[in-house]
């Protein structure tokens, strides 16, 4: 395909250079601010070590429950036809929208120790979601599973289904259908969904902190250490995090990028 | 009831919305029935009422779509084995015999590419080549040359007929092109507002139309009557005459190119049995003949050369006379 060349447009391409400039300037900043020479030092002190291994943790365990509950709920939502399906809809999909802070105070009045679920579970166990890794998880999941259901839904949705039927005609079962063909034809959104919804998940701040709490080695995520190392003057300790944040997304968007577009 | 023999095409002929689609889709499974009975080689596959149902997949059927639905992710050589894979064909096996269905049909050059890069001719073929391979005892046809141009479809046409002709299946077709009708099937169903409004070979519909759809396909006037003697009374108004002496109902197709038409009323005919009035109608061009419609008792369809329509000029409207020779006038039962 060769698009219509347009004629240079000094005003756009001003804009635009503004526009990337924008983006480019604060990578640039905390490259040139890095502690390059303690760098290794500052990283694999076990506080910043125990903030990237929960970070990876929690946000692989989001992306993995997003993708057992997600899935089911985006095909429901894509295939199926039922009564106030706009409603599960918009409700399943508004923490993409809403302030993560707010997220983490109704998670609180939900799960927590005195909350609507939160309470008999406590009473029933002991055992109470604030404070702990599995809340951390659970807090993750509120604010990144919908990005995954929204991305999979349009994809599903997107999709003809006749060709389902062709391949149940020539002999597949539901199980095959679903493998050889359905699969393969989602598989850009699936993974794009997935990437969405764990990289949100890697940033989580505002619901975390609120519902989880902010405990080294338990509920303390990178994102969280960096706010707290920031605030309390170890600025270098600050950067070297946000450093490692920076590679390991930009691995995993180019990533994946390459790989999507081959689907 | 439509039924169809191992060996045979049939081909179901009808208008768009007439529901012909949906049959097929009922009897590969993809539909569920609400009543009637689907039965394949002494086998019940759907019969509602007795609560029998075998899953689409588990039916010896091969389907190809009018809008071929080939996987856009597989290549022509794996859509093609799908259907063996799905049905526990080993993998080298299937794609060997996939190969060589692609062969038979002449797009062998095309079994590494996807469908996106195939042409409209070459993705029919490998949709046909695609239901025909797991030899199905029940092979479903949905306008099988509906999205092909006018230039590839009487290459397609030929190879389609030939693929038909080795099928050990019962063939079902799905049409609304008369042509593919007659080239392909042995016997045909013409399918008018949900039922079988006519049946038979298709040189025995042809020749003698039961409805104004049919008759329009064929592209013959008919008409529809009381005979006494040679007297025919039509039911919509107005009398002819025919060759035959007849009785009763009858049914009477006359061909356009039987039809005279002229400005004064033709007094030196030789034959002036019938000759009625009528105001000139639609002018639609047909190949290197005009067929002109005279709006009167009956409206009557006749076929003129070019150069008649400007001697009689048409294009001006106003009244003509038609005549026909009563020996043009074909009848039939109805």
């Amino acid at each position: 395909m060769t698009g219509s060349r347009q004629a240079f447009n000094p005003v756009i391409a001003g804009l635009a250079a503004i526009s990337a400039l924008f983006f480019i300037f604060p990578l640039t900043g905390l490259v040139t601010r890095a502690p390059w020479s303690s760098m290794t030092k500052v990283i694999s002190s076990s506080a910043s070590l125990d903030a990237l291994w929960l970070t990876l943790i929690a946000s692989l365990a989001t992306t993995a429950l997003a993708l057992i509950f997600g899935f089911p709920l985006a095909w429901l939502l894509a295939r199926v036809q039922f009564r106030g399906k706009a409603l599960v809809r918009g409700l399943t999909t508004l923490p993409m929208v809403l302030p993560p802070v707010v997220g983490g105070i109704a998670l609180l009045l939900a799960y927590g120790r005195r909350g609507l679920l939160g309470e008999p579970l406590y009473s029933a166990t002991g055992f109470s979601l604030p404070f702990t890794t599995p809340g951390v998880i659970v807090a993750e999941s509120f604010v990144a599973m919908p990005f995954f259901v929204i991305t999979l839904e349009s994809g599903l949705r997107s999709m003809n289904t006749r060709l389902e039927d062709a391949a149940r005609s020539l002999g597949a079962s539901r199980l095959t259908v679903f493998r050889r063909v359905t699969l393969p034809l989602i598989w850009p959104s699936l993974l794009a969904g997935t990437v969405l919804a764990w990289s949100r998940a890697v940033g989580e701040f505002g619901a975390t902190i609120t519902f989880a709490g902010n405990l080294p080695g338990v509920t303390q995520t990178a994102p969280l250490a960096i706010y707290i190392s920031q605030s309390s003057g170890k600025i270098d300790e600050a950067i070297a995090l946000s450093l490692v944040l920076v590679v390991v997304s930009l691995a995993v968007m180019i990533g994946t990028r390459n790989r999507s577009r081959r689907a | 009831m439509v039924s169809a023999r191992a060996g045979e095409v049939v081909a179901l002929l009808g208008p768009n919305g007439a529901g012909k689609s949906t049959i097929l889709r009922a009897l590969a499974g993809l539909l569920r029935l609400d009543g009637g009975k689907v039965e394949l080689d002494g086998t019940v596959l759907e019969e509602p009422a007795r609560h029998t149902r075998v899953a689409p997949e588990k039916r010896p059927v091969g389907l190809m779509f009018q809008d071929y639905l080939l996987f856009p992710h597989l290549s022509a050589v794996e859509n093609v084995a799908f259907g063996l894979r799905a049905r526990g064909v080993d993998k080298r096996v299937a794609r060997e015999r996939a190969a060589a269905a692609l062969e038979r049909l002449g797009v062998a050059k095309v079994a590494g590419a996807r469908p996106g890069n195939m042409s409209g001719g070459q993705q029919q073929r490998v949709a046909m080549a695609r239901a025909m391979v797991t030899e199905p005892k029940l092979l479903l046809l949905d306008e099988p040359l509906a999205a092909l141009d006018v230039s590839t479809k009487t290459d397609v046409r030929r190879q389609l007929r030939a693929a038909l002709r080795e099928s050990r299946a019962a063939n079902v077709m799905v049409t609304h092109d008369l042509l593919d009708a007659v080239a392909l099937a042995d016997r045909m169903f013409v399918i008018e507002d949900g039922g079988i409004a006519q049946s038979g070979t298709p040189a025995e519909v042809t020749a003698r139309p039961k409805s104004r759809y049919v008759a329009d396909l064929v592209g013959v006037n008919l008409v529809r009557g009381t005979a006494r003697g040679t007297a025919l009374e039509l039911d919509g108004g107005g009398r002819l005459v025919t060759a035959e002496e007849l009785s009763g109902q009858v049914l009477a197709v006359i061909a356009p190119h039987d039809v005279s038409v002229t400005r004064d009323h033709p007094e030196q005919a030789a034959s002036a049995a019938n000759v009625w009035p009528g105001q000139v109608g639609a002018v639609d061009l047909m190949g290197d003949r005009v067929r002109v419609r005279v709006d009167g008792t009956p409206t009557i369809t006749a076929e003129v050369t070019p150069a008649a329509v400007d001697a009689l000029n048409l294009d001006a409207g106003g009244q003509l006379w038609a005549s026909v020779e009563p020996s043009a006038i074909r009848p039939y039962p109805p």
